[in-house]
C-alpha cells in the first residue's frame, strides 16, 4: 500500500497460491473490464478524437501501482510522487499536467483521472483513464500550438487535484475546466465519460474480489505480473545481445525553423537486465515538439513489441519492469525541463516506435519492419460560420502502415490501437467543408518484397473563411525501408486557392488563414518497404498496378516489372531485373534512409519546395521553473 | 394443413412440422448438404412428413432460417461485385475506417482481408451531392457510360452504387442505376439509398456491397427452393427469417439479403421467446452453444434487444439484427498451453466438424472442450451423437493429458480447467448483453440450447445466477421452433439529423408515415399476401427514433408514440433517452439532444402455435428413466452419478444432481446440490437445492 493512502481497515492482504485456472479466469475478466471502460467513454464522449477515433487509454493497476491491464504502462508512482495530499475511499484525482505526474500524460489536452479502489475499507487496486479533449484553452483552437515556447501558452494546467472527495463530485473544478475551453459542451461530456469509465472499473474489481475472495484477487494480480515477468525475462535473455547497439532517427523540424532533432537510443544487456539509454538525443527544443517520455511507459512500448509475437492473447502488464532500465538524460527532447512547451509531442511519440523497431530489429533482420510509425498528423479548422456560430474541427490523420515480415502494410491505416478515421459524411454534416477526395497516394508506399502501405490524400474544400493548423512530420526525412527495400514517400501539404494558385504549406503551422473556395490537400507519408522489390512476385506487382496502388512506371523502375497492357512481359522483366540487380549490388545495408541528412537538406528546396530548416542552436539552455 | 420451420446448420438440417389443426409437432434431423442446402431441406421435410403421415401437398407455409448469406461471406464465395462511387472516393473500402485490431503492436501481425468489391472493379463517377441534399455538381452521364466500359471484361455479377451524401438525396443514385440498366441489362444492382439511407459513407458502402455480394447466391437458393415447393407442395409460401427476428417474404429476402446475415442465430432467439412465453417466463438470456461458436442474447418482456449492425467475419454492416453476441467458443474449441507464458488458452481455434474432437475418432488429436466433457463424465460414452457416432473416452483422455502435462496438473484437473475457461469466456458474452447494458442477470432465466448448451447450462447458471436455467425440449432444434413461430416483419429507416429543439412535429409525422408505408408495402407486395390473405389491417406498426446528446457519436434507440408527437411534445422521448443514457453509462448530460434516424417497423400477425401442456403419466417414476450409473468429476472431486433418458421423464419429476440427462441430440448435466424439475411443457428447470 502507498504511504499516501488512508485506509479504515489495515488488515494486510495475504499472498496465497492461486490455481492456474482461476488465474486465467481473472485475466479474462480484467480484459473484459478494460474493454468496458473503453466502451463507456467512446460512446459518451463528444470530442471526435475520442468518440470517432479512439484517442483514450484505460488502465487497472494492482495495489502497488503496477499496471495489470492497459496499454501504456503504469504511471501511478510518478503520479503519486507529484501528488502532495492523501487519498481515502471515495476520492478520485484529476490532472492534465505532464510535469506534475512524471509524464504519465504528455500534454495538457490529455485529461487523466485516477481512482484508488477500496473494498471494506482496504485499498486493493487502482483504476485510471485518460483521453484527449479537443480544447483546453491556450493560444490556439485545439490547444496544440506548434509555435508555443512555454507550456503556459498551451492551455490551463491542473496539477493533481481531487475531482471527487469522499464520493462528492467537486463541481467547481469542472466549472473551471469548462470555462477555459472553446468547446465547453464537449469538454463536459468527455470529462464525465472518463470519470464514468473509472467508476465502472471500480465496480468490476470489487465484484471480482467478492466472487473469488480478496486475497485471491490480490494474489492473482501479483501472479499475472509474475507470469509476464517470467516470459519477458526469457525473451530478454534469448534476444538481447550484451554488446551495445544504437539506432537514431529524427524529427524533421520544430515549427520555428530549426531541425532536424535527433533521437538516439542505445541498447545492451547486463546479466538479466536490458538497458535502453537515450544518451546522444538532442537537447530540448525551444518549441512544442518536446515529449516528456515516462520511463515506465517506454518499458511497456518495448515489451509489447517483443512479446506479442509469442502469445498474442497475453494480458500485457508491468511485471517485467525490474528487468528493463531506461535512462533519459534531463533537458533533452525526451525529458524537457518545465516550462518547456509540450503540446506537439505527437511527432516524437510516433518516432519513438520507429526508433524502437529499428533498434530491436537490427539484430534480427528477419523480424524487421519498415518505418512508418512516423507521426499522428493533426488537422484543425475553426472560425465563425455565416450564422455567427463557432465551429472547430480537430482531426487525426493516418499514413501508410510499414511493410512487415508478414506482408504488405495496409494503405491508409492506423498504427495506433483502436483509432479510426472520421467518416467524411460526418465532417460534411457538421463542419463547413466538403471532402473533395479521400484516397491513397499511388506509389507512396516504399517498394519492397513487401510493399509499404500508401499514404492518404485528403482534399478539404472550405466553405467558410477560417483558420487552419497543420501538424505533421516526415516531410524532410523518409520513412525508411529495410533489407533492400525503398523508403516510403514523404508527406506534403498543398493549398489550392479558389483562383487556382498553389501554395505549399509547411508540415507544421498555426492559424493559417483560408477562405471559402480554397482546397487543402493533406497528403500523408507512405510506409517503408521490406526486402528487395526486384524479388516481389510479378503477379503481386501486376495486381497493385491494376488496383491503382502502384503506377506502371514504378512497376518498371522500382520493381523491375515490365507490363504490356494487362499482362507481364516475362522476358523483358527477367532481363530488367537482372540488370537492376547488378546495379544495386553494392548497397547491401539493412536500412535505406533515402540519403544522408546533408543530402536531404541540400535538396530540400528543390524536392519539397520548402526551405531546409537550420541546425538547432542548443547554446542557450534554460533553467527549470519548478 | 401443416406449417414447417427449417433451420440449416453446418452439420445438421432441423425440421419442425406443425399440424395446424391440433398443434401437434413432428421433428426431423437430417445431414446438411452444403453443396446445395435445398436438398437437405427437402430431405428433412419429407422425413418429417413421413413421421406425421402427412402429404407434401398439405404444407401451406415454410419458414426458414438460413446461413446461405453468412456462408457466402465467410467462405469468400460471393458474387464478383462492381462498385460505383463518387469521384475521389473509389478507395472507400480499401481504406475502410483505418482501424487495425489488437493493441499496441497489433499492426505488426494484422492481415487485412480484401474488400468484397475489388479495386479493379470499382469506378468513380463525376457528380457531387452536398450534405444538405443540394446538387453541387451534376451527374456527368457521358463520363459514367465511358467508365462502365471498364467492366466489360470483368465478369461482373452484381453492381453496387454508393454515392456521397446519397442518404440526403437519392436522385443521382437512381439515375446511375437507370444508366447501368441500359448499359448492363440483367445485372442485379443495389443502391445505397435504398438499402440503408443513413449517414457514414464507409458503412453505407460496405452494407450495400455486402448486399450485392451475397445476392446471387441467396437468390439462386431461394428460387430453387420455391421452384421445388411449387412442384411438390402445391406452391407452399416461403418466408425467410431476418437478422432482426422477423420474417421476410422470399421476394424481399432475395432483394435485400444483407438483412439475412444473422438469420440462423435469430431463429434460436425467436424459439427461446416462444418457449419462454409458453412457460410463462419473459425475461431470458439465451445461451446457444454449438461446435465452433456460442451465441448469447437478452430477452426482456418477451422481446429481444435489436442492434443496428451485424458482423460476419471481418465485415460489419449496418443492418438491424437481434443483439446476439457471438464468440468463438464451442465444443470444438481447442485447448493449448503456449510455452512462453504457460497459460491455459482455450480457442479461438476450433477443431470444427473435421477433424473434430479427439473423442469422435475422426482424426482429431488436439484436446477440445468436448474431450474435456467426456473426460469429466458429463458426456457419457453410450451417448450417440446425431444417431450413430461413438464416443471414445480413451482418445479424449489422451488428448487432454497433453494439457495436463504442459501445466503440471492431473488429467481431471486439466479437463475441469478447460471447461472452466470456456465457461468464463461464455460468461463474458453473457455479461456483454446483460451487466454491461445495465441489466442484472439474476433477474433473468438462462435458456440453454444448441448441441452443447445443455452440457454447460448448470455451470453458466452458477456464474450468472440466472435461475431457473431452462433447457427446452429438443434443445438441438430450437432454431426450427423459432423459424416456425415468428412473425412477418419489415422496417424502413432514414437519417434526418436535427436538433430536438429545431425539429418540426408535423414534418416528423409525415416522415414516419412515409417510412411506414414503405415498410408495409414491402410486406404486402409479395407472395405472402396472396397465399395467406394478408392485408394492411393485419399489420401492426412501431416507430423508433435514434437520439443522442448533440455532439456524441452514439445513438440510443427510443420507441416513439405518434399521438404524443401529434400533441406537439417530445418530452417523453427526451425523458426516455436521459433515463436510458444513465442506465447504460451512469450519468446524463445537461445539453441539447439530437434526432439522428427515424425508423418504422411493420409486423405481421403473431403466431398462434402453442407447446401442448401435458400432465404426468402417473405410473412412471424417475427411476424408470434411469439408464445407468456413472461418475462425474466436479469441483476437484469425483462424484457417483446417474444417467437418465429424458424421453422417459414426465412433468412433475425432479432429478437431483449429480446426474446426467441424455436425449437424441443433447446431454444435460446436473451438478451436486442442484436439481432439475420437469415442468408441464417438459422443459427442464435447473436450480440449486439449497
Amino acid at each position: 500500500m502507498h504511504e499516501k493512502i488512508i485506509q479504515t481497515n489495515n488488515t494486510p492482504f495475504k499472498l496465497i497460491d492461486v490455481d492456474p485456472i482461476t488465474l486465467d479466469i481473472i485475466e479474462s475478466a480484467l480484459r473484459n473490464t478494460r474493454e468496458q471502460m473503453d466502451a463507456t467513454l467512446f460512446r459518451t464522449a463528444m470530442s471526435p478524437g475520442i468518440r470517432e477515433q479512439g484517442d483514450a487509454f484505460p488502465m487497472i493497476a494492482n495495489v502497488d501501482g503496477k499496471m495489470v491491464v492497459g496499454q501504456f504502462g503504469s504511471f501511478i508512482h510518478g503520479f503519486m510522487d507529484g501528488f502532495d495530499g492523501e487519498l481515502e475511499e471515495g476520492d478520485m484525482v484529476f490532472t492534465n499536467d505532464p510535469y506534475s505526474c512524471g509524464g504519465a500524460i504528455s500534454h495538457l489536452n490529455d485529461y487523466l483521472v485516477i481512482k484508488p479502489i477500496f473494498k471494506d475499507g482496504r485499498h486493493m487496486a487502482w483504476a485510471a483513464h485518460f483521453g484527449h479533449l479537443t480544447d483546453v484553452g491556450g493560444r490556439v483552437p485545439g490547444s496544440l500550438p506548434n509555435e508555443a515556447r512555454e507550456i503556459f501558452e498551451e492551455g490551463v494546467a491542473f496539477p493533481p487535484v481531487k475531482i471527487f472527495r469522499k464520493g462528492e463530485l467537486q463541481e467547481d473544478l469542472i466549472k473551471i475546466a469548462i470555462r477555459n475551453s472553446r468547446m465547453p459542451n464537449w469538454n463536459q461530456a468527455d470529462f464525465k465519460g472518463i470519470i464514468a469509465a473509472c467508476t465502472v472499473a471500480e465496480r468490476r474489481c470489487v465484484e471480482m474480489a467478492e466472487r473469488f475472495g480478496d486475497d485471491v484477487f490480490y494474489s492473482a494480480l501479483d501472479a499475472l505480473l509474475e507470469r509476464n515477468c517470467r516470459a519477458m525475462r526469457k525473451l530478454i535473455m534469448d534476444t538481447i545481445p550484451t554488446e551495445k547497439q544504437s539506432f537514431e532517427d529524427y524529427i524533421c523540424d520544430d515549427a520555428l525553423g530549426s531541425g532536424p532533432y535527433k533521437i538516439k537510443c542505445s541498447m545492451w544487456r547486463e546479466d538479466e537486465v536490458v538497458i535502453f539509454d537515450f544518451d546522444g538525443t538532442d537537447p530540448q527544443s525551444p518549441g512544442s515538439i518536446n515529449f516528456l517520455l515516462n520511463e515506465e511507459m517506454f518499458k511497456m512500448f518495448c515489451g509489447t513489441f517483443m512479446i506479442s509475437a509469442f502469445d498474442p492473447q497475453i494480458l500485457f502488464n508491468d511485471g517485467f519492469y525490474d528487468y528493463v532500465d531506461v535512462r533519459i538524460p534531463e533537458g533533452t527532447l525526451l525529458k524537457p525541463i518545465r516550462p518547456g512547451a509540450l503540446s506537439c509531442r505527437t511527432h516524437a511519440l510516433g518516432r519513438i516506435f520507429d526508433v524502437l523497431s529499428g533498434l530491436l530489429g537490427q539484430g534480427n533482420p528477419d523480424f524487421l519492419c519498415g518505418a512508418g510509425f512516423s507521426d499522428s498528423p493533426h488537422f484543425m479548422y475553426s472560425g465563425y460560420d455565416k450564422n455567427g456560430e463557432w465551429y472547430q474541427l480537430y482531426q487525426i490523420g493516418f499514413g501508410g502502415i510499414p511493410a512487415r515480415p508478414v506482408g504488405d502494410g495496409p494503405d491508409g491505416h492506423s498504427l495506433w490501437p483502436a483509432f479510426k478515421n472520421v467518416p467524411n459524411e460526418f465532417l460534411e454534416a457538421y463542419f463547413p467543408l466538403r471532402i473533395e477526395t479521400f484516397e491513397c497516394i499511388i506509389d507512396s508506399g516504399g517498394a519492397g518484397y513487401h510493399r509499404g502501405g500508401n499514404g492518404i490524400r485528403m482534399g478539404y474544400h472550405f466553405l467558410e473563411d477560417g483558420e487552419i493548423s497543420v501538424h505533421d512530420d516526415r516531410w524532410l526525412t523518409y520513412p525508411w525501408g529495410v533489407n533492400g527495400a525503398m523508403p516510403g514517400k514523404r508527406s506534403t501539404k498543398e493549398l489550392v486557392r479558389a483562383d487556382g494558385t498553389l501554395e505549399l504549406l509547411p508540415s507544421k503551422c498555426d492559424l493559417f488563414q483560408v477562405n471559402s473556395g480554397d482546397t487543402l490537400y493533406f497528403n500523408t507519408w507512405g510506409g517503408g518497404g521490406v526486402g528487395d522489390p526486384l524479388t516481389r512476385e510479378t503477379e503481386r506487382v501486376l495486381q497493385d498496378v491494376q488496383y491503382g496502388l502502384v503506377s506502371h512506371e514504378a512497376a518498371k523502375d522500382s520493381y523491375g516489372v515490365v507490363l504490356d497492357g494487362k499482362i507481364v512481359d516475362e522476358a523483358a522483366t527477367v532481363a530488367l531485373r537482372k540488370e537492376k540487380t547488378v546495379d544495386h549490388k553494392e548497397d547491401g545495408k539493412i536500412f535505406n534512409f533515402g540519403g544522408s541528412l546533408e543530402t536531404l537538406r541540400a535538396n530540400c528546396m528543390a524536392e519539397t519546395g520548402l526551405p531546409a530548416p537550420v541546425a538547432p542552436d542548443f547554446s542557450k539552455r534554460r533553467r527549470a521553473v519548478r | 394443413m401443416y406449417k414447417v420451420g427449417v433451420d440449416v446448420g453446418g452439420t445438421f438440417t432441423d425440421v419442425l412440422l406443425v399440424d395446424l389443426e391440433n398443434s401437434k409437432f413432428f421433428t426431423s434431423k437430417v445431414p446438411s448438404t452444403p453443396e446445395d442446402s435445398s436438398q437437405g431441406v427437402l430431405n428433412g421435410i419429407v422425413k418429417a412428413c413421413q413421421l406425421a403421415g402427412a402429404d407434401l401437398s398439405e404444407i401451406e407455409a415454410v419458414t426458414h432460417g438460413t446461413t446461405v448469406a453468412t456462408n457466402a461471406i465467410l467462405t469468400g464465395r460471393g458474387a464478383k461485385v462492381g462498385l460505383i462511387t463518387t469521384k475521389g472516393f473509389g478507395q472507400v473500402l480499401q481504406i475502410a475506417r483505418s482501424y487495425v485490431p489488437g493493441g499496441l503492436g497489433g499492426w505488426l501481425y494484422y492481415q487485412k482481408t480484401p474488400p468484397l468489391a475489388p479495386l479493379d472493379c470499382t469506378i468513380e463517377v463525376d457528380e457531387r451531392m452536398g450534405a444538405d441534399g443540394v446538387v453541387v455538381r451534376e451527374l456527368n452521364e457521358l463520363q459514367l457510360k465511358d467508365a462502365l466500359r471498364s467492366f466489360d471484361d470483368k465478369d461482373i455479377e452484381a453492381i453496387t452504387i454508393c454515392l456521397i451524401n446519397s442518404f440526403t438525396n437519392d436522385q443521382h443514385e437512381q439515375r446511375v442505376r437507370e444508366i447501368v440498366a441500359e448499359v448492363m441489362p440483367g445485372v442485379p444492382t443495389s443502391i445505397s439509398s435504398e438499402v440503408i439511407p443513413e449517414l457514414q459513407e464507409y458503412e453505407r458502402t460496405v452494407t450495400t456491397v455486402a448486399n450485392s455480394y451475397v445476392r446471387p447466391e441467396v437468390s439462386k437458393y431461394i428460387s430453387n427452393l420455391q421452384t421445388e415447393f411449387d412442384k411438390k407442395m402445391n406452391g407452399a409460401s416461403l418466408s425467410i427469417l431476418r437478422s432482426d427476428g422477423g420474417l421476410a417474404t422470399a421476394n424481399s429476402a432475395m432483394n435485400f439479403p444483407v438483412y439475412m446475415l444473422m438469420s440462423g442465430p435469430a431463429g434460436g432467439v425467436s424459439g427461446a421467446i416462444w418457449v419462454g412465453e409458453q412457460a410463462g417466463i419473459n425475461n431470458i438470456i439465451t445461451f446457444d452453444m454449438g461446435g465452433t461458436s456460442t451465441d448469447v442474447a437478452l430477452i426482456e418482456n418477451g422481446q429481444a434487444l435489436v442492434r443496428r449492425d451485424t458482423t460476419v467475419g471481418d465485415v460489419t454492416v449496418r443492418a438491424s439484427a437481434l443483439d446476439v453476441r457471438s464468440i468463438g467458443a464451442g465444443g470444438g474449441s481447442i485447448a493449448h498451453v503456449p510455452e512462453l507464458t504457460r497459460a491455459l488458452r482455450v480457442g479461438p481455434e476450433s477443431a470444427g466438424a473435421q477433424p473434430g474432437p479427439a473423442a469422435y475418432d475422426k482424426g482429431g488429436e488436439e484436446p477440445t472442450v468436448t474431450d474435456a466433457n467426456v473426460v469429466l463424465g458429463y458426456l457419457p460414452q453410450h451417448q450417440k451423437l446425431g444417431g450413430d457416432m461413438e464416443i471414445r473416452k480413451d482418445l479424449a483422455e489422451k488428448a487432454v493429458q497433453k494439457v495436463a502435462d504442459a501445466m503440471g496438473l492431473g488429467l481431471y484437473e486439466a479437463a475441469e480447467g478447460i471447461v472452466k475457461i470456456i465457461n468464463e469466456k461464455m460468461f463474458g458474452a453473457v455479461r456483454l448483453v446483460s451487466v454491461e447494458k445495465g441489466y442484472d442477470p439474476r433477474d433473468f432465466s438462462l435458456m440453454a440450447f444448441g448441441g452443447a448448451g445443455p452440457l454447460h447450462a448448470n455451470a453458466l447458471g452458477v456464474l450468472t445466477q440466472s435461475w431457473p436455467v431452462i433447457i427446452p425440449p429438443g434443445p438441438g432444434i430450437l432454431c426450427a421452433y423459432g423459424d416456425a413461430t415468428t412473425r412477418l416483419r419489415n422496417e424502413s429507416s432514414k437519417s434526418i439529423i436535427v436538433n430536438m429543439g429545431d425539429a418540426d412535429h408535423s414534418k416528423l409525422l409525415a416522415e414516419f408515415a412515409a417510412l411506414e408505408a414503405t415498410a408495409s408495402d414491402g410486406l404486402l407486395s409479395s407472395g405472402a399476401s396472396e397465399t395467406s390473405g394478408l392485408s394492411k389491417k393485419h399489420l401492426q406498426s412501431k416507430h423508433e427514433i435514434d437520439v443522442r446528446y448533440s455532439g456524441q457519436g452514439l445513438v440510443l434507440t427510443i420507441p416513439v408514440s405518434l399521438p404524443e408527437i401529434e400533441n406537439g411534445s417530445f418530452d417523453q422521448i427526451a425523458n426516455d433517452f436521459d433515463a436510458l443514457h444513465e442506465q447504460l453509462f451512469t450519468f446524463r448530460i445537461d445539453g441539447e439532444k439530437e434526432f439522428v434516424n427515424l425508423r418504422a417497423i411493420v409486423l405481421g400477425p403473431p403466431s398462434e402455435l402453442e407447446l401442448s401442456e401435458s400432465t404426468a403419466n402417473s405410473d412412471a417414476t424417475v427411476d424408470d428413466a434411469k439408464i445407468m450409473d456413472n461418475e462425474i468429476f466436479y469441483n476437484g472431486a469425483m462424484h457417483a452419478s446417474k444417467v437418465y433418458d429424458r424421453a422417459k421423464l414426465e412433468p412433475g419429476h425432479t432429478i437431483y444432481g449429480p446426474a446426467v440427462i441424455t436425449e437424441m441430440d443433447a446431454t444435460s448435466v446436473v451438478f451436486p446440490d442442484h436439481k432439475a424439475d420437469v415442468d408441464s411443457r417438459r422443459n427442464l428447470l435447473l436450480s440449486p437445492t439449497a
